[in-house]
């Protein structure tokens, strides 16, 4: 994985309720310190001078709290425990509220360069929202060749050889006023658990390759509302050329799954072959996809249907039977 | 034209599951195939015929192909009814 640095966490464009308003304010030839875990620790107890355990390796967040007593011991003039926190590779210290670091503490920032990086944000609204910003970077991700497309709200990930005809039915999707997220290769991470949120990658993830068309950008043909930028992965249908010796799924009373990092997700195999609108399959696979979701199961509540009709049709034969 | 009789075994009778399986096994092979019961007929190789025909336990089909390979059709659609298509 890319190496994430200070540098790179003050250069995320952030906006709203997940900007981190960070600054540098001293220490900028740390910069380039790495960020290993997406943990944070407040260093109060290091600061009275008990250093078992320190998680140095973590952002450091001087609250309110730990500042007022930076300044105790700035009063007092004692640096020895601060000279202890410095001795370890800290990748940064973050003051909240605005708050201004000690004399003692910058001169001993710039001197073994680890960066001192200043937000007006509280403690611990800077704390959820830059865990939240660190657990999706460091969220396990994988790439994969497929198109994603939102189709009815429900974010359905197209899988299948090259030349099956992906990208021909997301374009048929997008002309049928569904979304483009990614074609081609779709980035996913594994965020909150169990959410598999899937991105394009950087400039390529509006364009499309169609044969015979060369390379089209779906944002100038079909306008904003044609693309996403991201969504999560609720359903995967795996395109392939109909073989006449295998067996399709007839009912689809039993769900089958696919794992994408650790995460099951609904799958389909849709068999393509002329004559098949496989845009139409995709629309209906997906709204039937939130039937399920709003507790519908269509293929499990026919075939009960099924089953309570054939058992009053039985009792029917046994009763005329017996008179 | 090969047809025969069989009666259906398994308690539940012919549901989704064994509509589905039956017409699985009749789209292998390229004779028409067709299913009978109290004679009506319906096309082997449609899931939803097949179900429409409400076929219970004990009720007896008959089995009716016409094609290359009837027989062998016939021999595969009564294998199914006679090992209870695998339920029971």
């Amino acid at each position: 994985m890319k190496k994430i640095t200070v540098l790179d966490l003050l250069q995320l464009d952030l906006k709203e309720n997940e900007a981190l308003n960070l600054k540098c304010i001293a220490g900028r030839a740390g910069l380039a310190r790495e960020l290993k875990v997406p943990e944070i620790n407040r260093p109060g107890l290091e600061l009275s001078g008990f250093y078992e355990n320190f998680a140095f390796q973590r952002i450091q967040i001087f609250g309110r709290g730990e500042t007022a007593y930076l300044w105790k011991l700035e009063r007092e003039g004692k640096r020895d425990t601060l000279e202890m926190f410095f001795a370890s590779e800290v990748p940064c210290c973050v003051f909240t509220h605005q708050q201004q670091p000690t004399g003692d503490l910058l001169a001993l920032a710039e001197g073994s360069g680890c960066p001192v990086l200043q937000t007006d944000l509280s403690s611990s609204e800077f704390t959820t929202r830059v865990i939240r910003v660190l657990s999706n970077i460091f969220a396990p991700k994988q790439s994969v060749h497929a198109v994603l497309v939102e189709v009815f709200g429900i974010g359905v990930l197209l899988m299948g050889d090259s030349g099956v005809g992906k990208s021909e039915a997301a374009l048929a999707l997008v002309e049928r006023n569904h979304r483009l997220v990614a074609d081609d290769l779709v980035e996913i991470r594994r965020i909150g658990g169990n959410i598999l949120m899937g991105t394009g990658t950087g400039v390529s993830s509006h364009h499309m390759e169609i044969r015979g068309l060369g390379i089209i950008n779906i944002t100038h043909l079909f306008g904003v509302g044609a693309i996403r930028d991201k969504k999560q992965i609720q359903v995967a249908v795996k395109l392939e050329d109909w073989d006449p010796a295998k067996s399709y799924d007839r009912i689809g009373a039993e769900e089958n799954f696919i794992e994408i990092l650790g995460v099951q997700v609904p799958h389909l195999v849709i068999p393509v072959k002329p004559g098949r609108n496989i845009p139409i399959l995709i629309e209906t696979a997906a709204m039937n996809e939130r039937l399920k979701k709003m507790g519908y199961y269509s293929a499990k509540e026919f075939s009960r249907n099924v089953m309570r009709w054939l058992e009053t049709e039985s009792a029917r034969a046994i009763f005329l039977d017996e008179t | 034209m090969t047809q025969r009789l069989v009666t259906i075994k398994n308690r539940a009778g012919i549901h989704a599951r064994p509509a589905a399986l039956l017409v699985q096994t009749a789209g292998k092979f390229a004779a028409k195939v067709f299913l009978e019961k109290d004679g009506e007929r319906v096309n082997g190789k449609s899931i939803m015929g097949i179900i429409t025909l409400a076929a219970t336990y004990n009720t007896a089909i008959r089995i009716i192909a016409e094609g290359v390979d009837e027989k062998e059709a016939v021999d595969a659609l009564a294998r199914l009814f006679e090992n209870k298509f695998e339920e029971d």
